[in-house]
């Protein structure tokens, strides 16, 4: 059990864009971070510990934890770099949270960052498999992300049209997000029209490449309600990581999602998942996985992923919103994505969300999903966890 | 090596990936580029608060966390904080070892930059040696515009 209980008091994050020429690694963090501390009204000189990370071979700098201290002050600071593919934002959240939770540190910025722009991300990210067994036939993301689908669809019937009406969410939502890369509302027409990557998906299924970054300043609960007096409590995390080959993967199933959820509800008293939880920022690096996910999640039965989807609830307004900020499929800093999720279910537990607020949150989950089938998950709550 | 594999068939699988990287250098750094290739002239920022000069310069102070930094040139001649003479031949060298490793604090600078030092037939290199930057007639704008720094008296 945690020393301490933890909430994220402050936030921020850069304005995502494909490229960003006009500023380095050390100065994109720093615009996240200075935003984060404004965010908070605290400077630098409260912040007891940093952690960051990214995905350090898409740009080719492997101390990243001391590179970027000019970024992201941690000059003469206690720093960590932590770095687990896909799942480096939330890795970084649940890590920044243990830090607080231990007792040993008061306030502690977590930094996650990504210059997409800077390399080619299908060739770094094909490190993430096996090199004798995996990679001399699969390739990148998309590759796993497919085949994925592809069992899903064969199991329970599910169509192109069932996915690309989840991107059509999305890409809606990310219309709300002053912070999205991609803000722009794209039609079911849209999705399949666009060309064919790796079959079922499309080019508008999947996440777009991206340059930004995003900080959380999380503080004990000593000092949490001095800094705000709307704290985004972080009630509890979970991980969990599932096979070494991908021969091994349950194909159509996220096990590790499933399990992580089920650890959470249980620690937090949750029965009823749809009912009790208000919003979820979702990894969803492509559309399938807002249909799978969300069964997986124990949100709704297996197999009724898509008729869910397209009753609406999912959407802003409806019973469960989903990905109000636009989500992934909207903005993709990798090293930054999965602290962007937990920064947005922060946003709307604060009542900070402004256009995209879901009104009354009291509970919220944020993801993570990496490389390509572990799974990281939060769960943010407005009220101080009673355990 | 051979004879690590006199008795094995190696099994080995080369990686068929490769991974270019190009590095945006950001505003701040480009300033100091063109500078330097348009007029040879060397830019640091100072930050108003703790009035340190960093070379290269910095778009926030890291110190300070001030974000309001002026520009300032600093001088082409300084003095050798401290160097190394680099005897071997490593992959990561552009020249013909022996080469001299110097970082080179810049009159009206706080920080130190990293470049050769070139002293033809000579070896009395010393910490505290006043140098002066040797800048390329043709310049592209990168930290090779300068060619090395050498000791002046
Ligand atoms: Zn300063």
């Amino acid at each position: 059990m945690p020393k301490k209980r933890v909430a994220i008091v402050g936030t921020g994050q850069t304005y995502h864009k494909s490229h960003r020429p006009d500023v380095n690694g050390q100065e994109l963090i720093n615009e996240a971070v200075q935003r984060a501390l404004k965010d908070a009204d605290l400077t630098i000189k409260d912040i007891d510990a940093v952690v960051i990370g990214n995905m350090d071979h898409f740009e080719g700098i492997n101390y990243v934890d001391c590179w970027s201290v000019d970024g992201s002050g941690g000059t003469m600071k206690p720093v960590i770099k932590l770095t687990t593919g896909g799942t480096t934002g939330s890795t970084l959240a649940i890590g920044g949270y243990h830090l607080v939770a231990s007792g040993f540190f008061e306030k502690v910025l977590v930094i996650g960052w990504e210059k997409n722009s800077e390399s080619d991300t299908t060739g770094a990210i094909t490190t993430a498999f096996d090199p004798v067994w995996d990679r001399l036939v699969f390739a990148g993301a998309i590759s796993g992300l497919a085949a994925e689908a592809q069992a899903y669809m064969a199991k329970y019937g599910a169509t192109e049209k069932d996915a690309a009406r989840v991107s059509v969410r999305d890409r809606k939502h990310a219309c709300n997000n002053p912070h999205a890369q991609l803000r722009r509302e794209i039609t079911i027409e849209d999705v399949l029209a666009s060309p064919m990557l790796a079959d079922p998906i499309h080019l508008l299924d999947v996440c777009p490449r991206t340059d930004g970054a995003c900080a959380v300043i999380m503080a004990s609960e000593d000092c949490a309600g001095k800094v705000t007096s709307t704290p985004d409590w972080i009630w509890t995390t979970a991980n969990r990581h599932k096979y070494t080959y991908l021969g091994d993967v349950n194909w159509g199933e996220l096990d590790s999602i499933a399990e992580a959820s089920r650890e959470i509800y249980a620690k937090a008293g949750i029965r009823e998942p749809r009912k009790e939880i208000d919003v979820i920022e979702l990894y969803q690096p492509y559309s399938f996985a807002g249909i799978i996910w969300i069964e997986d999640l124990g949100i709704v039965e297996k197999g009724k992923g898509a008729e869910y989807i397209w009753s609406g609830a999912t959407d802003m307004g409806g019973e469960l919103p989903i990905n109000p900020s636009g989500g992934v499929i909207a903005c993709n800093p990798i090293g930054a994505t999965g602290l962007i999720r937990c920064a947005e279910a922060a946003l709307q537990v604060m009542g900070k969300a402004e256009a995209r607020q879901v009104p009354d949150v009291n509970f919220a989950i944020s993801t993570g999903f990496g490389g390509c089938m572990w799974s990281d998950m939060l769960l943010h709550g407005k009220r101080k966890p009673d355990f | 090596m051979t004879d690590i594999f006199s008795d094995v068939e190696p099994m080995v699988f080369k990686s068929r990936i490769n991974v270019p990287y190009a590095w945006w250098t950001g505003e701040t750094a480009e300033r100091f580029f063109l500078a330097l290739r348009d007029d040879k002239k060397i830019m640091g920022t100072r930050c108003p608060v703790c009035e340190k000069v960093f070379v290269p310069p910095r778009k926030v102070c890291p110190l300070c966390f001030h974000e309001k930094m002026a520009w300032v040139e600093v001088s082409s001649e300084g003095v050798l904080e401290s160097f190394t003479i680099v005897k071997r031949q490593l992959a990561a060298l552009t020249r013909k070892a022996p080469v001299i490793f110097g970082l080179i604090k810049l009159d009206g600078a706080d920080t130190s930059i990293l470049h050769y030092i070139e002293n033809p037939g000579h070896e009395d290199i010393k910490i505290g040696t006043r140098v002066a930057a040797k800048f390329n007639e043709e310049r592209s704008g990168s930290m090779q515009d300068i060619a090395c720094f050498r000791p002046i008296s």
